[in-house]
């Protein structure tokens, strides 16, 4: 070391016992490692979504036509969504559960739009693994709880879609839509 | 390393001699496969089964190369190029049954690699490196044959993408972000069908590094023996050329055999037929299964039905890993000096009785529906998994009596061995 750099600033460097090649090692590594990382941003980032994947369209779906007791299949980013006009014998089904004692506690009422508790929409999408449950079409597998059966691995949801049985751990999510006319539901 | 008594390397033509100064590969090979190789000498036939899992791994290479050259990786037609490649590509339908059906032989030959490994204790020191190298081989090849059957793009792959990305969600917080971020969207679209199939293309040749130093590190030490007794003088060992070439080279025979009865006149009988119909995202198939070679895991993920501290969910994923992880530990649980399960009365009845039974019917749950008894079964098995490898082998390690070993391999072999007889103290030392 004592024969690089010029003798005094070697010197004065070592007093408190820094060099300046310190200084530029430092600098050097930091530099280097604050590329490397900086380097992973957009390798890792490029596996997210890209624009036109999240550039999801909204769904709009006319129930003017859904009978009480039935339900329709629709697609919401590329995934089913479930749109079922509930019974009344459903909704009283749904009220009468303690909800204190269920896995993920909600209420029918905070499951669905306020002035339409009478139609549940949610995704179609088991929140185990993510099959798409039985139980939106005529003569399906409705499971013990009379709501949706999920055949992967037996999850059981209520008429309220609530997870009541087997390994979901959360009721099937209610995605966000909005009612634009009594009977025009726009999801997205 | 080599022992002492191991055959050099003599080159005996001039070309032969220049590539040896130049590049000593044809040394290399001598040296790690060849004459210049010494090989226990009572190695059985449950030892063909590396030779012939590295032979699996270049058979799916080149059969995934020539696939790769017609295969089109995009979700709106993969699933019509796989149709292509099997009535329009020239010798198309061979090429794919060979690598589909090769995949399941590949598996077939790990796990009887794997288990022969636990009935030899082959984890022992001074093995460990060997050992923890191949749970990663075995771990890298799960990716890989997970993310090739999603290739095809038929309903089995694409529900199959889906609930095996859906495990990631069970992680807590970060889960749901993670499995959309491994997507690239919210569910398995074109995004997802090419990222697996670059990775499906490169994973391969990983293995192929890690199975290398796999090799590496086994020639250290050498390869144990039937007996567990290490070996001591030359009588024990044989060349590996031409004494495992040519035994290889018979057991490679018959497994091609096995493996070309299946791809000629089975080649279905491994897979599921819902594959052959296209991926739907709205429709679950009614019974979503993995291949065969994952059903032991499978059971082991969906024994977790009940919430406790953490969701069930979590619970499934943690064990279905550590199913596997536990394996890394197995140098460190199993303490028995003696490596052989011929010569330990305790732990050879929990292999045949305990162990063996387990794996079975954890096979067998994991391909039925997720229904009463399977999940009880499937829970049992579960249990004494875990416990075979966590508290069973430990103790038999602790209280079993192993049975006399043979001084050597030769006298193993031959019935005597003159050494142990001019060297007693060689003995006592023992
Ligand atoms: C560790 C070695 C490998 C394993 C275990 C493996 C496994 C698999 C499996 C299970 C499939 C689905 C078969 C089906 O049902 O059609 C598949 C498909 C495919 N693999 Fe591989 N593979 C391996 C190596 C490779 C390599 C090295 C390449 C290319 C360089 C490749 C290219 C392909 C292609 C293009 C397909 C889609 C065509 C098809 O589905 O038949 N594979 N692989
Ligand atoms: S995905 Fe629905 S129960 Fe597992």
């Amino acid at each position: 070391m004592a024969s690089t750099g010029t003798a005094d600033a070697h010197e004065a460097a070592t007093e408190d016992g820094v060099r300046r090649r310190d200084f530029i090692e430092i600098a050097a590594v930091s530099a280097a490692g604050v590329g490397g990382l900086a380097a992973l941003i957009p390798l890792i980032s490029q596996m997210a979504p890209s624009a036109d994947v999240l550039a999801e369209s909204s769904t709009e779906l006319d129930i003017s036509t859904l009978e009480e007791g039935q339900s329709i299949k629709a697609v919401f980013r590329k995934q089913p969504v479930f749109v079922r006009h509930l019974t009344p014998a459903e909704i009283q089904a749904a009220n009468d559960v303690d909800v204190s004692s269920l896995r993920d506690p909600q209420t029918l009422e905070e499951r669905t739009e306020d002035g339409h508790h009478n139609i549940l929409v949610v995704m179609g999408v088991c929140t185990h693994l993510g099959c798409v449950p039985l139980g939106a079409a005529e003569g399906e597998n409705k499971g013990e709880y009379g709501g949706y059966f999920c055949p992967c691995h037996g999850s059981s949801y209520d008429t309220a879609a609530r997870i009541r049985k087997g390994p979901a751990p959360k009721n099937l999510e209610v995605p966000t839509y909005e009612f634009t006319t009594d009977t025009t539901i726009v999801i997205g | 390393m080599s022992f002492p008594w191991a055959k050099n390397y003599e080159p005996v033509n001039p070309v032969m001699k220049f590539m040896d100064e130049k590049l000593p590969l044809p040394r290399l090979v001598y040296n790690a496969v060849g004459a210049g190789y010494p090989v226990p000498r009572n190695l059985s036939y449950w030892w063909n089964f590396g030779v012939l899992a590295g032979i699996c791994l270049v058979l799916q290479i080149v059969t995934g190369v020539v696939l790769a050259m017609h295969y089109a990786a995009n979700s709106g037609i993969a699933f019509d190029s796989v149709e292509h490649i099997m009535r329009d590509v020239n010798w198309g339908w061979l090429l794919r049954y060979m690598h589909a059906n090769g995949a399941s032989f590949f598996f077939l030959v790990i796990y009887i690699h794997i288990f022969r490994g636990f009935f030899y204790s082959s984890y022992k020191a001074p093995r460990e490196m060997i050992w923890l190298l191949g749970v990663v081989i075995f771990l890298l090849t799960m990716a890989t044959a997970f993310m090739g059957y999603v290739l095809p793009w038929g309903q089995m792959s694409f529900w199959g993408a889906k609930v095996i990305t859906g495990l990631f969600s069970a992680i807590p917080l970060v889960g749901e972000p993670i499995q959309v971020w491994l997507l690239g969207g919210f569910a398995p679209d074109n995004a997802a069908l090419n990222r697996f199939f670059s990775l499906h293309f490169m994973l391969p040749f990983v293995i192929l590094g890690v199975v290398i130093l796999h090799i590496w590190a086994l020639h250290i030490p050498g390869s144990s023996n039937p007996t567990g007794v290490e070996v001591k003088q030359e009588s024990d060992t044989v060349p590996f050329h031409p004494y495992y070439t040519a035994k290889d080279g018979f057991g490679l025979g018959v497994f091609l055999l096995i493996y070309f009865m299946y791809v000629f006149f089975f080649p279905n009988a491994l897979g599921h037929p819902d594959n052959y119909i296209e991926a739907n995202p709205l429709s679950t198939p009614a019974h979503i299964v993995p291949e065969w070679y994952f059903y032991p895991f499978y059971a082991i993920l969906r024994a977790f039905t009940f919430d406790f501290i953490i969701p069930a969910k979590l619970w499934g994923v943690l064990a279905m890993f550590s199913a596997i992880l536990v394996w890394f530990f197995l140098p460190w649980l199993d303490k028995s000096p003696v490596r052989s399960g011929h010569y330990r009365p305790m732990f050879r009845k929990f292999f045949w009785f305990g162990l063996i039974p387990c794996m079975a019917v954890l096979f067998y749950c994991g391909g039925a529906p997720a229904e009463e008894p399977y999940v009880m079964i499937s829970q049992i098995a579960t249990a004494y998994y875990f416990l075979h490898f966590l508290v069973i082998l430990p103790i038999i390690s602790s209280v079993e009596r192993p049975e006399p070993l043979p001084f050597s391999i030769t006298e193993a072999v031959l019935g005597s061995d003159d050494s142990a007889v001019i060297e007693p103290a060689a003995k006592a030392a023992e």
